[in-house]
C-alpha cells in the first residue's frame, strides 16, 4: 500500500517533466518524421509528397557542398579541439603557483555567447586590421584573408572552434585529478617516462571521458550553426561557410520549405546516430572503467 | 517555523503572480479594458521605433475603441511566419515587399481590395513605384510603410581630386571613372572607385539595371538572356581589372556597415548604391562628408533605363484569422491619413508614399537628397524583386553566383546557366504544388 502510494507520488512529482518530453520533445519529433514527407511551408496545411524532399535532397548541389563543408569542419574540429582540451587539462592539472587562476582563464571563453564570440572573431581575424594578422605580421608572416578568401574560411571556423574546449577541458581536469596518484607512482618505479606514463596510464584511465567527449564533439561538430550563421550569412563568400544545419535553418524559415527541411533534420539524425554508433564500437575496446 | 517553511514556495508563486499582474497593469493604462487590443509587430528599433510609437501613441490617444500594442521584434518576418502557423498570429506585421508572395501564396495574409475600396486607398493616391510593389496578382496584399528608393551616392572630393565635377550618367562613363579613381600600388587596392559587392545588398539588380528580367512573370526563370549576361560580365570586369585577391583584401579592411569605418564613409569607395537612409549614417559618423546622389547610371545603347532605382518597401500587412480585423483596419486606415504617414515618414527621415505632401514635410527634411528619392519612385523602370514565391532562394542562388563570378571561379556564362538550371526545377515544382492545393482547395 505505501509502495503504491509512493510510486503514485513519484509519478505525480514526474507527471510535469513527463508532459514537457510528450508536448515538447516526442511530439515535434513525430509531427518534423511527416512533415519530411509532405510539402510543408508551415503557413499552409501540409500535403503528402511522399519521399520526394529526400529525393530532392539527394540531387540537390547545395545540400551536398553543405555536407561537404560541415565533413571537413567535423574531421579537423573534432580531433583538433579534443587535443587541444586534453592538452590544456594536463597543464592545468600540474601543481604549479596560482593554477585555479590560470584554470579560470582558460574556461572563461567558454561561456562567451556564440553571437558575441563571432563578433569578437570577426575583429580577430579581419584580414586588414584584425589581431591575428597584426600578430602574424609582427613575425614576418603575411597572414590571409580569414573572412573572405574561400580557401580560408573554413580553417578561421576551425580555429575558432577551439576558442570554445573549456567546457570539455574541464571534464578531462575532472577525469584527471581521479587518476590514481598510486598508478602513476607505480609506472614511475618501473621506470616510466612522462610520455610512457601519459600514453600509458593517465589516457587509459581517462579513456571513457574522452570518449564521451568525442560523442558529444560528433554531435556538436556535425551541428556547426551559430557562428558561421552570424559570421558568414548565407555561406559567404561562394557557400564555402554553408553547413548543414545553416542551409537546414534556411530551407525551414528564410525558404518556408519546412517539409524539405524536416528531412534534412532527419537524414541528420540518422547519421549522428549511426556515426555516434560506429565512434562506440571502435572505441569500445580503448575504453577502460575503473573496476572493470 | 515548518510551517513558515511550507508557505514560502506557495508564497513565492503568489508574489510572482501579483508582479506578473502588476507588470500587465502597468502595460494597459487604466482605460484599457473598455478598449479592444491589437498587435502590431515590426522590425524597427532606434529612432525608427520611436517615430512609429509616437505615431501610435497619437492613435492610441485619438478614439477610445482600439488600444495598440507596439512590439519591436528581431526577426520579425520569422516570428510572423511562426505565429501564423500556430493560428496566433498578430493583427498586423511590418515585411518587407519582397515577402509579400510567400505570404500571399500560403494565403497567410488578408486580401485589402475591399478595405481599399471603403478607404479610398487607390492607385492615384500613392506614388507609382510604391503602390505597384504591394500589388500581386490584380489584388492589394498589403499598405505602404515606409518607402525607399536607392541611388548611387558619391564622395564629391575623391571625385574632384579625379577630376570630376558630376556623377557618372551612364555605366560606360562610371567604368572610365572607376579606372581613374581606383587606385592600386604594390598590389594593394588603396582606394576603389566602385565595386559592386559593397555593400552587397542588392546583386540581383545588376541585371535589371542592364535592362534584364530575372523572370518572364508567368513560368519561366530568365537568368540567361543577354542584358543579364552583360551585367554579368561587367561584374567580372572588376575582378579582371583589379585581381579578385585584392578586391578581397581590400574589402576585408571594411568596418561594419553602421561604424566610422564603413567603406563610403570612411573614404575607402568613392560611390556607392544606398537608399535614403544613408543620410542619417553620415550624419552620425562623418558628417564632414562631402557627398551627393544621383540615379544609378545606365548602358549607353539603353537611354530608355535612365532614372532606374530599386524600390524598398516596408509594407504593414494585415495577418489573415487575426481576432481583430476590423480594428486593425481602422489603424491602418488612420496610418494611411497624409498627417500620421508624414509624421511616421518624417520621424524615420524617408519621403512618403503619398502623393501629396505638405510644404512643412518637406521643409522638415534634412536629407539633401529626399526630393530626388522622392522623384526616382516615379520613373516607370523602378526595379523591384520579382513577385515570385521561390525569391529568397532565387536570390541566394543570384548572390552566389556574383560570389563565384567576382572570385573567377565560374564564367559569366556557366554561372547564369547554373542559376537557370537550378531555379527552373524549383520554379516549376513551386508552381505545381500551388496549383494542386488551389485544385484540393488547401
Amino acid at each position: 500500500m505505501m509502495r503504491r502510494k509512493e510510486a503514485r507520488a513519484g509519478f505525480l512529482f514526474a507527471l510535469p517533466w513527463l508532459f514537457g518530453l510528450v508536448a515538447f520533445m516526442f511530439y515535434p519529433l513525430l509531427m518534423s518524421l511527416y512533415y519530411s514527407f509532405c510539402d510543408y511551408s508551415a503557413l499552409r496545411s501540409p500535403v503528402w509528397v511522399g519521399g520526394d524532399n529526400y529525393v530532392e535532397l539527394f540531387h540537390d548541389e547545395v545540400f551536398w557542398t553543405c555536407v561537404k563543408n560541415t565533413l571537413i569542419y567535423a574531421c579537423v574540429s573534432l580531433p583538433l579541439s579534443m587535443v587541444v582540451a586534453i592538452g590544456l587539462a594536463m597543464l592545468l592539472n600540474t601543481n604549479v603557483k596560482g593554477m585555479t587562476v590560470y584554470r579560470t582563464i582558460f574556461f572563461i571563453p567558454s561561456l562567451v555567447p556564440m553571437v558575441s564570440l563571432a563578433m569578437l572573431w570577426l575583429w580577430i581575424l579581419n584580414g586588414d586590421y584584425g589581431v591575428l594578422n597584426t600578430a602574424l605580421g609582427a613575425i614576418g608572416i603575411k597572414g590571409p584573408n580569414w573572412l573572405s578568401d574561400v580557401a580560408w574560411t573554413k580553417p578561421a571556423l576551425i580555429l575558432m572552434s577551439v576558442w570554445g574546449v573549456g567546457n570539455a577541458m574541464l571534464i578531462y581536469l575532472a577525469s584527471l585529478q581521479d587518476v590514481p596518484t598510486s598508478l602513476l607512482e607505480a609506472s614511475e618505479l618501473d621506470g616510466a617516462n612522462a610520455w610512457q606514463k601519459t600514453r600509458n596510464v593517465t589516457l587509459p584511465m581517462i579513456s571513457p571521458v574522452i570518449q564521451f567527449n568525442m560523442v558529444m564533439g560528433i554531435i556538436g561538430s556535425l551541428q556547426v550553426f551559430a557562428i558561421p550563421f552570424v559570421m558568414f550569412p548565407g555561406g559567404t563568400p561562394a557557400r564555402s561557410t554553408y553547413f548543414y544545419a545553416t542551409y537546414l535553418y534556411d530551407s525551414a524559415f528564410t525558404y518556408s520549405r519546412m517539409g524539405y527541411a524536416s528531412a534534412m533534420g532527419w537524414i541528420l539524425f540518422v547519421v549522428i546516430l549511426l556515426l555516434t554508433l560506429v565512434a562506440l564500437k571502435l572505441s569500445n575496446r580503448h575504453v577502460h572503467y575503473g573496476g572493470v | 517555523m515548518s510551517k513558515l517553511s511550507d508557505l514560502f514556495i506557495p508564497g513565492l508563486i503568489a508574489l510572482s503572480f501579483l508582479a506578473l499582474a502588476g507588470t500587465e497593469l502597468r502595460a494597459h493604462p487604466k482605460d484599457d479594458p473598455v478598449k479592444t487590443h491589437i498587435a502590431v509587430w515590426v522590425g524597427w528599433s532606434g529612432f525608427e521605433y520611436d517615430a512609429f510609437q509616437s505615431v501610435v501613441d497619437d492613435y492610441n490617444k485619438s478614439q477610445n475603441k482600439v488600444f495598440v500594442d507596439l512590439l519591436s521584434i528581431t526577426g520579425n518576418s520569422t516570428k510572423t511566419l511562426i505565429s501564423t502557423s500556430a493560428g496566433i498570429p498578430p493583427e498586423i506585421s511590418l515585411l518587407s515587399a519582397a515577402e509579400i508572395p510567400q505570404f500571399a501564396d500560403a494565403g497567410a495574409i488578408d486580401v485589402l481590395d475591399e478595405d481599399c475600396k471603403k478607404y479610398g486607398w487607390t492607385e492615384d493616391k500613392y506614388v507609382p513605384g510604391y503602390w505597384g510593389v504591394i500589388q500581386y496578382h490584380g489584388h492589394t496584399m498589403a499598405l505602404p510603410a515606409t518607402p525607399s528608393t536607392v541611388a548611387l551616392h558619391y564622395n564629391t572630393d575623391i571625385l574632384k581630386r579625379s577630376g570630376y565635377g558630376k556623377p557618372p550618367e551612364t555605366i560606360e562613363e562610371m567604368d572610365e571613372m572607376v579606372n581613374k579613381i581606383t587606385k592600386v600600388e604594390n598590389g594593394k587596392v588603396k582606394v576603389a572607385g566602385f565595386l559592386p559587392a559593397e555593400p552587397g545588398w542588392w546583386r540581383w539588380s545588376w541585371g535589371p539595371y542592364f535592362g534584364g528580367q530575372l523572370w518572364d512573370g508567368k513560368s519561366k526563370i530568365t537568368m540567361n538572356t543577354p542584358e543579364n549576361l552583360r551585367a554579368m560580365k561587367w561584374v567580372e570586369s572588376f575582378s579582371k581589372r583589379f585581381g579578385p585577391a585584392q578586391i578581397q583584401a581590400y574589402k576585408s579592411g571594411f568596418g561594419v556597415f553602421a561604424s566610422p569605418e564603413n567603406a563610403f564613409l570612411a573614404d575607402k569607395v568613392a560611390m556607392e548604391v544606398q537608399g535614403v537612409w544613408m543620410n542619417n549614417f553620415i550624419e552620425k559618423y562623418n558628417p564632414k562628408l562631402k557627398w551627393n546622389a544621383a540615379p544609378f547610371p545606365y548602358p549607353k545603347d539603353r537611354p530608355d533605363l535612365k532614372g532606374h532605382t530599386i524600390i524598398e518597401q516596408d509594407i504593414f500587412v494585415l495577418l489573415k484569422n487575426c481576432k481583430h480585423r476590423a480594428e486593425a483596419v481602422d489603424f491602418l486606415a488612420y496610418l494611411q491619413k497624409q498627417g500620421p504617414m508624414e509624421k511616421l515618414c518624417l520621424g524615420q527621415k524617408k519621403s512618403s508614399p503619398l502623393r501629396v505632401k505638405s510644404d512643412e514635410f518637406w521643409a522638415k527634411q534634412d536629407n539633401p537628397c529626399i526630393h530626388l528619392f522622392d522623384d526616382m519612385a516615379y520613373n516607370k523602370n523602378c526595379i523591384a524583386t520579382p513577385k515570385i514565391g521561390i525569391w529568397p532562394e532565387y536570390e541566394a542562388e543570384i548572390g552566389n553566383a556574383m560570389d563565384e563570378v567576382s572570385l573567377l571561379q565560374k564564367t559569366p556564362e556557366d554561372a547564369l546557366k547554373a542559376i537557370d538550371a537550378r531555379m527552373q526545377p524549383k520554379l516549376d515544382q513551386y508552381l505545381n504544388r500551388l496549383e494542386k492545393r488551389r485544385e484540393a482547395g488547401k
